[in-house]
């Protein structure tokens, strides 16, 4: 009996125990490595809570009627709101999104349906991949070069290109990975009725996936409303109501942000974080109902 | 009562040429659309490079070396803000790579209830949808205030190392490199915890009958079988950090002088477009748009090698 206990106690100071032991140097390693990687999650949210609290406390004192039906005020002006910068962004999102999701779906259908997962998919879903990663000041650029000085002017057109450009990856990637999540099953009971490719495609695997295909839209939709650095090249920005989607002007909330926040004026920093606040807002908002809206699978 | 053949013979026995033509139709639309995105990626460099020509064959490749950025006497050198690039991305790799492993065992490994981890999964992503001008914001009112103290500290008491030989500015390199460590945060996260989560279970399971502990098996087992795609992920951060605008733009300061310390104001080459472009004519548009394509080659070649290092980790555990 004695022998048996010295022997446990033996092998728990030398740490062969499977008995925890406080006083043992694992297992105060394993203490201490799983605090460390409590710490580290604790830091990484400690940002997020921060931003959130700050724009909300900052923009909260102009969230009234006026922020949403009035121009933004002049220097001097105590009084106003960003209604032409929700009308603008509304605007260049809207024709973005009108020319990516046409382009992203159908391309993300070749890859799942047709491409039959030869080397072109991947090649295909690797390049897209990497156009994720290129930064957005690029895409305003490219769209500068490629439109603005052709067109001989800045246009909301040019704004709205490179905006699709950045949304283009998340819909292919947010579709393809829809599409191939639907089972094999009705595609095969879809041509054995008789249905041809572009029936099955379009009338039968979209709408199973289509849930999951607005999901990735709306998330798109969110990021290219706070994008700034494309609308830097491509149109110039102006306080007043947007003028349609050939004008060179447009007022938009990112852009909004940025130029009130660099300057000296306390009631324009406010507005500042006012539309800060709405736009953290909407990405809130289509990231919750986005999270509740793939949740619901129709197989 | 109908005759069997009747049925038959009521069915088409093939597709009518227009059907066909059609459904070939939509094939090739979508493969159309497809190989455009190929086509988006070659396209984006071109006319970019197209409007570079005059200012690369002004100042060549000591555009890249020389450190003079003087739009009055047309002098152009991008070195400072290549510089600037590379040191901000480093010290938000510096932060943001122990930060973002650390999250992803705590959200791969079953320390807390699979309910929770994924909450916590969902508010770690949610960094990565704020807007980069409200981070820039932010950074402005609320960051580079919170982080003067520490930067002072750092000044008075080891003010002999050149990095933190000036006094604290406001806007400089430091905070800058702080904020793009948030920003890049959730891709290192999710990339890292994506490539442990992807393991075989067998792996961990095997290590653990050997009687290693949970913390022995994730950094003697898991870590380096996960390693190339913890890489991968930390090099798409980098590509992130080296291209981030707006945020950047707002607090690094933009200073085109080079500056070894990190508390004075420097400048990234995309928080120099922002700034001068809208200003800029002639020559110094093309030496912008030089300074553009530095920056998509080299976001380019950083993002392509860590697609393919990802890629790696999946064929090789599926």
């Amino acid at each position: 009996m004695s022998n048996l206990s010295q022997k446990t106690n033996y092998a728990g100071s030398q740490g062969f125990s499977l008995i925890r032991n406080s006083k043992s140097s694992r297992d105060i390693f394993e203490f201490l490595m799983t605090g460390i990687a409590t710490a580290c999650i604790l830091i990484t949210l400690i940002p997020l809570f921060a931003v959130l609290f700050y724009v909300l406390v900052k923009g909260a004192g102009r969230l009234n009627l006026d922020l949403f039906t009035k121009l933004p005020p002049v220097a001097g002006q105590t009084t106003g709101g960003i209604a032409s910068a929700i009308l603008g962004t509304i605007q260049v999102v809207a024709i973005a999104t009108i020319v990516a999701v046409p382009f992203g779906v159908l391309a993300a259908i070749f890859l799942s349906e047709f491409g039959k997962n030869g080397q072109v998919v991947r090649w295909i879903r690797f390049i897209t991949n990497v156009l994720s990663g290129v930064p957005s000041i690029i895409a305003g650029v490219f769209a500068y070069s490629f439109i603005v000085l052709k067109m001989g002017t800045f246009s909301v057109v040019a704004g709205a290109i490179a905006l699709a450009i950045l949304m283009l990856p998340t819909i292919i990637r947010t579709t393809d990975e829809a599409l191939q999540i639907v089972p094999q099953e009705i595609r095969w009971a879809s041509v054995g009725v008789g249905a041809s490719n572009y029936q099955t495609a379009l009338q039968v695997v979209l709408p199973a996936a289509l849930p999951a295909i607005l999901t990735g839209v709306t998330l798109a939709v969110a990021r290219a409303a706070g994008e700034t650095a494309p609308l830097l090249f491509t149109v110039v920005y102006t306080n007043n109501w947007p003028k349609g989607p050939l004008s060179p002007t447009l007022p938009s909330l990112a852009y909004l942000v940025y130029e009130f926040a660099r300057g000296f004026d306390k009631v324009l920093q406010e507005f500042a974080w006012a539309a800060s606040l709405v736009l953290v807002a909407l990405v809130l908002l289509t990231s919750v109902i986005a999270r509740f809206a793939t949740r619901q699978k129709q197989f | 009562m109908v005759l069997p053949n009747q049925n038959v013979t009521g069915i088409p026995q093939s597709r009518s040429p227009i059907e066909k033509t059609l459904d070939q139709g939509f094939v090739w639309l979508t493969r159309l659309m497809a190989w455009g995105i190929i086509v988006v990626l070659l396209l984006l460099g071109f006319p970019i490079a197209q409007q570079a020509i005059p200012a690369i064959q002004e100042f060549g490749l000591g555009f890249l070396f020389s450190s003079s950025w003087n739009p009055v006497n047309n002098q152009y050198g991008a070195f400072p803000m290549i510089y600037g690039t590379l040191v901000s991305s480093f010290i938000a790799l510096l932060f943001a790579v122990p930060l973002g492993l650390g999250t992803a065992i705590f959200l791969s490994e079953d320390f807390i209830p699979l309910s929770i981890r994924t909450a916590l999964t969902f508010l770690v992503e949610l960094l990565a949808a704020i807007p980069s001008v409200v981070y820039g914001l932010w950074g402005i009112f609320v960051l580079i205030p919170f982080l003067r103290p520490f930067q002072m500290f750092m000044y008075q008491n080891f003010g002999w190392i050149p990095l933190f030989s000036t006094p604290p500015a406001g806007p400089g390199m430091f905070p800058a490199g702080v904020i793009l460590a948030i920003m890049i945060l959730p891709i290192i996260t999710a990339i890292a915890r994506d490539s442990l989560a992807s393991l075989p279970p067998d792996l961990r399971q095997a290590s653990l009958g050997l009687g290693a502990t949970r913390w022995v098996t994730i950094f003697r087992v898991l870590i380096p079988a996960a390693f190339s795609g913890i890489v991968g992920g930390i090099m798409l951060g980098l590509g992130r950090a080296m291209g981030e605008t707006m945020a950047a733009t707002m607090i690094i300061g933009n200073s085109n002088n080079l500056k070894i310390s990190l508390f004075a104001p420097g400048n990234t080459i995309a928080s120099l477009m922002a700034n001068q472009f809208p200003e800029a004519s002639g020559l110094q548009v093309s030496a912008l748009m030089y300074a553009g394509l530095v920056l998509f080659a080299l976001t380019l070649l950083v993002n392509i090698a860590a697609e393919w290092i990802v890629n790696q980790v999946k064929a090789k555990y599926q």
